[in-house]
């Protein structure tokens, strides 16, 4: 049966690293220290990297970054790919309409029918995509997403954006930028860079659906 | 979900509720995009197998596995080998060496599209078969109940996740020859509906008692208590005997006129399967009524069928599924 909602895990999956994936046995990795978490606290082999306190503040910076790049937020519309990357863009639209009294407008794009992995795995549950109401034409759309890491995501979602209009420029926060890119893309708002092993995962816990929030680095294996 | 939709009982509840709501994610995305084809689906390919004529069945498949860029190849029994006698053994053989991901198969035998898993390694999905079943039909009609009367008891606007719990649907006509029936059964009941059959003694099916439905003679009794009435086409091209006197006396204890639509709850809804016989079984004013979904069922076929076969071709390469 299929997957009612994507693992918050980000691991390499058979049809491209980078797809939500389920915590299958894995071989152990390899070795290799994280000098961005030292004395992080440690539990069920999952080390946090990011606290509730340093998302908040990289969430705040992101969208400084996001109105000085875009000059004040003239014409900008959020959309969020699910599941985490939808309670992404609705907090940096809440801390947007803080800063400046311009609306950000907010939105979800699912990129399940734009994959290129269907055929290697089974179907899942589509996600819903809202677009606000004045659409994305000739708008300056920012996709934001929890982790960054082959690219194949942000790829389906530039092919699901192309099909709901011509936006004047696209651009990508993530939360999380793993590495290990497949593809020519690069996120222009990156919460954090986090060296990684391939075989290693990422967890985005959210509060909303989560209960807290907190990035968590896990081995290969559990 | 099952490798292959043969019957309405393949599907448990989570299986139809995720085909529910895939569907209206599909529709949410036909009615914003400014292009009308999504890339899910390219390179498979899919084979309408017709051995029984149907517009719309047909017409809607084509439309669905195209929107979802597959490849559609239409094999219809009238121009085929089949007409000189060809099995449909030997058919399917030739399908599976031109190598079809998904098989949709209409025959009139029942159980032929069971019989088809055994020789095909692409999908199959039952388009009606015989007197059987027609599970895509019960899925696009469990669809447009939850969008027409979704809201109808609290939880508002938000049809994601929702079955049919308590919502009542009479199903009225000719029961014994309806695939429609025997899948709108299964499937409604999976969904929490409650269901009562109303036909003529002769047209109710043998052993009805062991359906989870219940069964009932009197229309009017029933109609005063529906939320959904679905009046079932009268098949003359599958009835061997008289079931009924006269089209007049049929239409008189069984159609559903405007007398009669008055009769239901305010907010009920009338459906029709297609292809009406318009003053037989549903008078013309009642099919042509805003009560009437005949339209909205069969704009809805599309998109249910597109989460059909997106559903069962998902994961179509690695062949474990």
């Amino acid at each position: 049966m299929c997957a009612m909602r994507p693992e918050p895990v980000h691991e390499p999956g058979p049809g491209g690293p980078g797809d939500p994936g389920t915590l299958a046995s894995q071989p152990p990795r390899q070795g290799g220290s994280h000098p961005d978490a030292p004395g992080r606290p440690e539990y069920q082999g999952w080390k946090a990297v990011l606290t509730a306190e340093e998302i908040r503040r990289a969430l705040t910076r992101i969208a400084h970054e996001i109105l000085e790049r875009t000059h004040g937020g003239e014409g900008i519309v959020l959309l969020g790919i699910p599941t985490r990357g939808v309670y992404l863009a609705r907090r940096l639209g809440a801390r947007i309409g803080e800063f400046e009294d311009v609306p950000a407008p907010v939105g979800s794009l699912d990129v399940t029918l734009h994959r290129d992995d269907l055929r290697l795995r089974p179907a899942r549950a589509l996600q819903r995509t809202q677009v606000p109401p004045d659409g994305v034409d000739g708008k300056t759309v920012v996709l934001v997403d929890d982790v960054l890491f082959s690219g194949r995501t942000i790829r389906a979602a530039l092919d699901a954006l192309n099909d709901l209009g011509r936006p004047r420029a696209v651009q990508l926060a993530v939360l999380v930028d793993r590495g290990h890119r497949e593809l020519p893309i690069r996120a222009d708002y990156v919460g954090k860079n986090l060296p990684t092993a391939y075989r290693e995962k990422v967890r985005v816990q959210l509060a909303e659906i989560d209960g807290a929030d907190s990035v968590l680095l896990g081995e290969g294996d559990r | 979900m099952k490798r292959h939709l043969i019957s309405a009982g393949d599907l448990n509840r989570d299986d139809a509720v995720l085909i529910l709501d895939t569907a209206e994610e599909l529709a949410s995305v036909e009615g914003r995009a400014a292009i009308k084809k999504l890339p899910t689906l390219r390179g498979l390919t899919v084979v309408n197998l017709f051995y029984e004529d149907s517009t719309r069945t047909r017409t809607s498949f084509e439309a669905a596995a195209k929107r979802l860029s597959a490849d559609v190849i239409n094999f219809s029994a009238k121009g085929s080998s089949v007409a000189k006698g060809e099995s449909l053994k030997d058919t399917a053989l030739t399908l599976e060496a031109m190598g079809a991901d998904a098989v949709v198969i209409r025959h009139p035998a029942s159980g032929a599209p069971r019989r088809l898993t055994n020789w095909v390694s692409g999908r199959v999905v039952n388009a009606g078969d015989g007197t059987h079943e027609h599970p895509t039909q019960a899925l696009l009609d469990a669809f447009t109940i939850r969008q027409r009367l979704g809201g109808l008891r609290g939880s508002g606007a938000d049809r994601r996740g929702q079955a049919l719990d308590g919502i009542r649907v009479t199903i009225v006509g000719d029961v014994l020859h309806s695939r429609v029936a025997r899948s709108n059964v299964l499937l409604l009941s999976t969904l929490g509906a409650q269901v009562t059959l109303v036909a003529p003694p002769t047209l109710m099916p043998y052993a009805v008692e062991t359906w989870p439905c219940r069964a009932g003679y009197d229309l009017d009794a029933e109609l005063r208590k529906s939320d959904v009435v679905m009046m079932l086409r009268v098949q003359q091209e599958r009835m061997s005997a008289a079931f009924f006197p006269t089209v007049r006396e049929y239409r008189r204890r069984y159609g559903l006129d405007v007398g009669r639509m008055a009769l239901l709850p305010e907010h009920a809804i009338v459906m029709h399967p297609g292809p009406m016989n318009r003053g037989v079984e549903i008078a013309a004013e009642v099919a042509d009524s805003g009560r009437s979904t005949v339209v909205q069922q069969v704009a809805n076929g599309v998109t249910v069928r597109m989460a059909v076969l997106y559903l069962m071709l998902g994961g179509a390469a690695g062949g474990a599924a």
